[in-house]
């Protein structure tokens, strides 16, 4: 076990746990962001540079500060270490040096993107980035290339985190598609344009920080925060499949299917295509209640969810409510 | 009972001999009816007239065209969620090859409708929009009408028009009747 102090708060976690993840045991707002790193997927991290924290003291052996500010993603914690994150001015500011850097090349049309409003890159930006942009250059186009029917892929989003190469790697037998070229070059493709087609391709499309994999179902079709989510699970042939999954609905149509995100935006079970693109229908679904959405989400406007404060006084409350009122406390005006 | 000692006891007084004549009232009363029939009149005979209107005032929306002529709104949902009143509704679509110079993004409103009974034009909409394509204009309003399905203003109502001569030049062409309507109505 080592001891660390994050932010002034002291946590205690196994050896060879990243400081990404002691920081995740404390929780809230101190929590570095991350673009690339996803906990599933084996080896991912290390590129975005978002998780960038600031280490005062090394180890209580070495209390040396680390000479350059180092990827909590990546790094493991030493006993004895310190580290600063929120409440050091120089990570602040390299943060927003961070999302000028990952927004140079991605094209500003959240307006038109399909993933607005669920967007890593989004949140990011919005959190920690300044609100003007000092790039004038052109920014990279690529030729627009087909991978399906199922998944849409534009590459002038991509900030290049590898997660859906990752995910190809280690959920499919066989990768298609990855990246391509070197430096600026470098693109996210299935070199001969090669279909993905496979039976847990979809899943590239929640591990996409950004908007460059998206749902060729539901391009277009509506604004994340005008749909419901519902959990929902069903019985799936597909032994790898849990079937645990989020319906997005637009009145009483299935608009989309997602796997369930934590509140880190990361997948909690994978699931198959046949869950994601073929099951639209409620009655394929046992509907366990809405899905929670954070207060501090755009998918939250106009969509009310526990209104009770005092459930007891409500004789026929649903049990799905029941369970999130104790999992999700209601918000208590005032403080 | 008695709940106050603010409560004054009413004297019933026997009226003069004027007030039972009861005529001089009805004179005084009706004089004052005439004299209101002289007076500058409150009210204005809308909708034939209409008031000057406030340099800042938040009427009748408007869909912006780009310089170009092509319709900025991308569909993007903005205005509708920031829409206090719920009255924006919007269907996107994907431009097809072709429509580049009908479509300012590769997304576009198929349909946008703005309900203008529950609008309430406190102009976030105008604020929320990023592709500055909805405008309230300050010098119109949604005229009175007599049936509620009216006052949903579709993109019909809604798009700036363009002038015949510009519609010509991106290869639309219009009958000389509808370039005439056109013209008055951009007159």
């Amino acid at each position: 076990m080592a001891k660390i102090t994050f932010d002034g708060i002291e946590v205690e976690v196994p050896d060879g746990t990243t400081i990404l993840n002691a920081a995740r045991q404390i929780g809230g707002s101190i929590v570095p962001p991350a673009m690339c790193y996803y906990t599933p997927l084996k080896g991912s991290g290390g590129k975005c540079r978002a998780c960038l924290v600031r280490v005062a003291a090394g180890s209580a052996k070495d209390p040396r500060p680390m000479p350059k500010l180092v990827a909590s993603c990546v790094t493991p914690v030493q006993d004895g270490m310190i580290v600063e994150n929120t409440t050091s001015e120089q990570v602040m500011d390299v943060r927003k040096g961070i999302v000028e850097m990952l927004l140079i090349n991605h094209p500003l049309d959240c307006p038109v993107c399909d993933q607005a409003g669920e967007c890593d890159l989004q949140n990011f930006a919005y959190e920690h980035g300044v609100s003007t942009t000092r790039y004038v250059e052109e920014r990279r186009t690529f030729e627009k290339i087909d991978i399906g029917p199922l998944i849409q892929l534009h590459m002038t989003r991509c900030i290049l985190c590898y997660r859906c190469v990752y995910t190809a790697d280690q959920l499919t037998d066989k990768r298609v598609h990855g990246v391509l070229g070197r430096g600026d070059a470098a693109e996210i493709g299935t070199y001969i344009e090669n279909i993905i087609d496979n039976d847990f391709s979809g899943n590239v499309i929640d591990v996409c920080p950004v908007g460059a994999l998206t749902d060729k179902t539901f391009r277009f079709k509506q604004r994340v925060w005008f749909t419901k989510p519902v959990n929902a699970h069903r019985d799936c042939e597909n032994e790898k499949c849990g079937g645990r999954v989020v319906l997005w609905y637009k009145g009483k149509d299935v608009l989309r299917v997602t796997a369930r995100k934590d509140e880190y935006g990361e997948v909690k079970e994978w699931i198959c295509n046949t869950c994601r693109f073929d099951k639209k229908e409620t009655a394929d679904w046992t509907i366990e209640g809405p899905a929670h959405i954070d207060r501090s989400s755009v998918i939250s406007a106009n969509h009310y969810e526990l209104p009770v404060v005092n459930p007891q006084v409500i004789a026929d409350l649903p049990e799905s409510s029941i369970r999130d009122l104790e999992q999700n406390p209601p918000m208590k005006l005032g403080n | 009972m008695q709940l106050t000692n603010r409560a004054k006891v009413l004297e019933k007084k026997p009226m003069t001999l004027a007030e039972r004549a009861y005529l001089p009232a009805i004179f005084q009363g009706l004089s004052i009816t005439m004299r209101h029939f002289f007076m500058k009149k409150a009210t204005i005979r809308y909708p034939e007239e209409t008031r000057p209107f406030s340099p800042i005032f938040r009427g009748l929306h408007v869909l912006k065209r780009d310089e170009q002529g092509r319709e900025r709104c991308t569909a993007c949902g903005l205005c509708a969620v920031a829409c206090p009143a719920e009255a924006i509704t919007m269907v996107a679509g994907e431009r097809k090859k072709g429509e580049e110079g009908l479509y300012r993004e590769e997304k576009y409103a198929v349909s946008y409708e703005i309900n203008m009974l529950r609008c309430i034009f406190c102009g976030l909409c105008e604020e929320a929009c990023p592709k500055a394509a909805v405008y309230l204009q300050p010098d119109k309003m949604a005229p009175p009408r007599y049936e509620r399905d009216e006052f949903i203003y579709g993109k019909d109502r809604l798009v700036e028009p363009v002038s015949p001569d510009a519609r010509s030049i991106r290869g639309i062409q219009l009958t000389p009747e509808q370039a005439e309507a056109l013209r008055s109505k951009l007159a």
